[in-house]
């Protein structure tokens, strides 16, 4: 096992070193930078005030440089600064990394804890109606695009209740920020939380038919313990794959969600950071990303283990 | 008998309350509350001086004062609506070449440091790239071309020595784009944490989140500003910002950013608030590269004149509420725009679309297009849809003289830079007018070697009539003048102009004392008098 762990945890930094020089190289390759964006907003380009912009942020140095300094910052816990607004870069992200967290986190339990109950019922009463019904929820959950559904969800908001849950002011106790990131999870969770019904309900049938199934219910073991003792058990393998990689994208997949309910996450700062060619900001939230999303397939590799005995990680 | 009395009573006590009501007094303003805004986007920088964009000015100019100001309640900002701001008087010299300001005392930067004429004489320094303080851009900079020196008499005079009269000066010195910065704070701090002398102070700015003012307890109009404070809720999405003005989370939505669509949206579920469809002196137009194939011959540009059909891009776009003009923006809102009956004499402003498109075929045919042999080209335009909106009707009117393009949407990030490097046939572009005035308009847009003149179009002999509007005193006849340079623009297809752009802001009943302006939508929002009746 400590052979299996050394081993993916130098893979991970394998990884993140690829993804570090991806994403440097490839905001670079993108036309224009800060310079042109600061002066889109002036409707004009004055090419040695550009220059001069240039040289002060450090973006006429060559690229290798650039790359060093940015890597060398972060050994040291050094971030940068935002090119927009002058301040640590630390200081504008991490604010906005617990809100989106909180989002994600309540998404990702909406999507559970729907998805997979529903999943079980869906499997258990195979080709009923409530069967038919819960495949038609889960394909318009599949088909409908987020914004869209966002959108749908603050007009019926206005219209039936006379009020928005958007975010406007900063929440001011931890039950009103559950009430304001409720919604906006709901609206994100309900995609996933399609997706992971249908896997379920697929991973679910094709368990429900083994012969250990038969076993345990001709021993006498009631329905609730052959679905979810047996059953769910076996078939949730590939569920906590999918679950693993929704909890990563999540964090960065919030982008529309995010301008929607206008919530101040990280999702939608990234993307105007790279219509802003904010390199400090794109690149160390990038990366933070791409580090979360690396922990977790990291967590759910482990999480077999502990769900199937038959897997166990060797040297 | 008592039924005729009852009558009486009650006629006479109707009458009693109508002429009570007449008589009363206009309601008292009342003092506090926040007035609540959304915002469209996350502004460049909060400095004025260093953007071209009202999403800097709305939320950062109650924070400043200028030397001048439009009447804030006066719709129509002209010369005439002009008032005394820091400055308390002014006075020309008789060779009308030296501006004076007598300068207000007793007025103090929010920091608590004094207002001088120093600061006057900093500012139009920076501007004018004599400071050793620069501005990181400085998109105005050819305003103050005329400018040759600012002086100051003691602590409360200052003048403006110019190199020929420029009765205009004024006009761009009432901008909202021309407030006085402190000497003492420099340019990198007026972009992140503004000073001003004005209504409202700088609290905070939460990239992407907000904006705050709160009220300036020393401002130098005793009584204001009524307000408590201002709040800008960053609300990037349009449809989320409608609704939840819509839904009374804010007093106001962004100025003049409702388009005409979505007015009807917003009357339909807030019949109460009140809305208010004004031109933002913006107009849509092409830039036509004049140094490459093919519009550096003058028959195809005239052809491309000819084949517009400006009502179809204003009924498309803004069910038929937008205007047609030159450069100028047209009357009645506009002060300086050609009357209906001359511009119809300009080839392609008339009102038989059919005629002068067979006009154009011809030319066309003459140099060896046609329906089999089209003219293929790329219609550039910013990746914004109300750029390329306009480009798809361009693309379909080209079409039917022969012109087969094809629309290339450019990132905004590279825009500028392709339209420096002349990169392109057409584009499809809008240009906001910061004043209306010809010396902002004629000048930024179409002098010789101007930054924003994108298509380079360099016309010397028109230019000494710029300077010869400019120079003009006499109100009537400096229109004339603008007129026929106006109309002489048109012909040369400097810069063909498709339409005037109009959009309302909305605001719940209880907001009293806005006024929008109808010509500019640079200039009127200092709030420094508005209040909530709740």
């Amino acid at each position: 096992m400590a052979g299996y762990l050394a081993r993916r945890f130098s893979l991970m930094i394998l990884t993140l070193f690829g993804i570090s020089v991806i994403v440097f190289v490839l905001l670079r390759l993108v036309p224009g930078n800060i310079a042109d964006i600061l002066f889109d907003s002036a409707g004009m380009i004055n090419p040695a005030d550009k220059k001069q912009i240039e040289q002060e942020l450090g973006l006429d140095r060559p690229i290798a440089v650039q790359y060093a300094a940015w890597i060398g910052g972060l050994f040291e816990g050094d971030l940068g600064y935002s090119y927009k607004t002058d301040r640590p870069a630390i200081e504008e992200i991490a604010p906005r990394i617990p809100v989106t967290a909180k989002l994600a986190a309540l998404a990702l339990a909406f999507s559970v804890l729907f998805g997979v109950p529903l999943g079980v019922i869906s499997a258990v009463r195979q080709n009923s109606a409530l069967d038919y019904l819960l495949r038609v929820v889960s394909l318009s959950g599949l088909s409908m695009p987020s914004f869209w559904l966002g959108l749908l969800v603050l007009m019926a908001f206005v219209s039936a209740f006379g009020t928005i849950p958007i975010y406007t002011d900063p929440p001011q106790s931890l039950w009103d920020e559950l009430l304001l990131l409720s919604v906006p999870a709901a609206a994100v969770g309900f995609r996933s939380s399609a997706l992971i019904m249908r896997l379920t309900r697929s991973a679910m049938l094709e368990v429900l038919r083994q012969d250990y199934i038969r076993t345990a219910r001709s021993k006498g073991a009631t329905e609730r313990s052959v679905n979810y003792h047996h059953a769910l058990r076996n078939a949730i393998l590939p569920l906590v794959t999918v679950i693993g990689i929704e909890a990563a994208f999540l964090i960065g997949g919030l982008i529309v969600t995010e301008t929607v309910f206008n919530i101040p996450g990280v999702a939608r700062f990234l993307i105007e950071s790279i219509a802003w060619r904010d390199y400090p900001i794109v690149q160390n939230l990038v990366m933070f990303i791409a580090v979360i999303v690396v922990v977790a397939n990291f967590i759910v590799d482990l999480l077999y283990a502990v769900l199937d005995p038959r897997i166990r990680y060797a040297r | 008998m008592r039924r005729p009395f009852h009558a009486c009573v009650t006629i006479g006590g109707l009458l009693g309350a109508m002429l009570f009501i007449a008589a009363a007094p206009a309601a008292e303003p009342k003092h506090g509350g926040i007035l609540r805004m959304y915002h469209r986007e996350n502004p460049p920088s909060a400095s004025i001086h260093e953007e071209a964009t009202y999403s800097t000015v709305v939320p950062f100019m109650p924070i400043f004062n200028n030397l001048v100001m439009y009447d804030q309640h006066v719709a129509q900002n002209s010369l005439q609506s002009i008032v005394p701001d820091l400055a308390t008087s002014w006075a020309w010299s008789k060779e009308n070449t030296e501006l004076t300001f007598k300068l207000r005392q007793g007025v103090k930067w929010h920091d608590g440091k004094p207002f001088t004429s120093k600061d006057v004489k900093c500012t139009f320094d920076m501007l004018m790239g004599k400071s050793s303080a620069r501005f990181r851009k400085n998109p105005r900079r050819t305003w103050y071309d005329n400018v040759s020196d600012v002086t100051t008499n003691g602590d409360f005079e200052t003048a403006f020595h110019l190199k020929r009269p420029q009765p205009a000066l004024l006009a761009l010195l009432a901008s909202g784009y021309t407030p006085i910065y402190p000497c003492h704070v420099s340019p990198a701090d007026m972009r992140s944490r503004p000073i001003g002398t004005g209504p409202f102070k700088f609290v905070e700015w939460k990239q992407n989140e907000s904006i705050k003012l709160t009220r300036n307890p020393d401002y130098w109009k005793k009584g204001l500003p009524y307000l408590d404070g201002i709040e800008f809720t960053i609300i990037p999405n349009r449809s989320t910002a409608i609704l939840a003005f819509v839904a009374k989370r804010l007093d106001m939505t962004f100025p003049t950013e409702v388009t005409v669509p979505l007015l009807k949206d917003v009357m339909a579920q807030d019949p109460e608030a009140i809305c208010k469809l004004v031109p933002l002196n913006v107009s849509t137009n092409i830039i036509v590269n004049r140094d490459k194939p093919p519009f550096d011959n003058p028959d195809v540009r005239h052809a491309l004149a000819l084949t517009l059909d400006r009502k179809a891009f204003i009924d498309i776009l803004e069910e038929g509420k937008g205007d047609v003009g030159g450069s100028m923006l047209p009357p009645p809102e506009g002060v300086w725009g050609m009357p209906k009956e001359m511009l119809e004499t300009i080839p392609g402003y008339g009102p038989d679309v059919a005629k002068n498109r067979a006009e154009a075929r011809k030319i066309m045919e003459k140099l060896g297009y046609g329906p089999d042999k089209p003219l293929a080209i790329k219609v550039s335009t910013r990746n914004l849809a109300v750029y390329r909106d306009p480009g798809v009707i361009l693309i379909d009117q080209l079409k039917k003289i022969y012109i087969d393009a094809e629309l290339e949407p450019v990132e905004s990030g590279s825009w500028f830079a392709k339209v420096a490097r002349k990169d392109y046939v057409l584009g499809l572009n809008l240009t906001g007018n910061s004043v209306d005035d010809p010396d902002q308009g004629f000048y930024e847009n179409y002098a010789c070697g101007s930054e924003r003149n994108y298509t380079q179009y360099c016309n010397k002999e028109l230019e000494k009539k710029f300077d010869e509007q400019s120079t003009e005193t006499d109100l009537e006849k400096r229109k004339k003048l603008v007129w026929d340079i106006d109309k002489q623009l048109q012909e040369d297809v400097a810069r063909p102009i498709l339409f005037h752009i109009r959009q309302a802001t909305c605001w719940q009943p209880y907001v009293k004392n806005v006024t929008v302006m109808v010509n500019s939508s640079y200039n009127g929002y200092r709030y420094e008098d508005a209040w909530l009746d709740k």
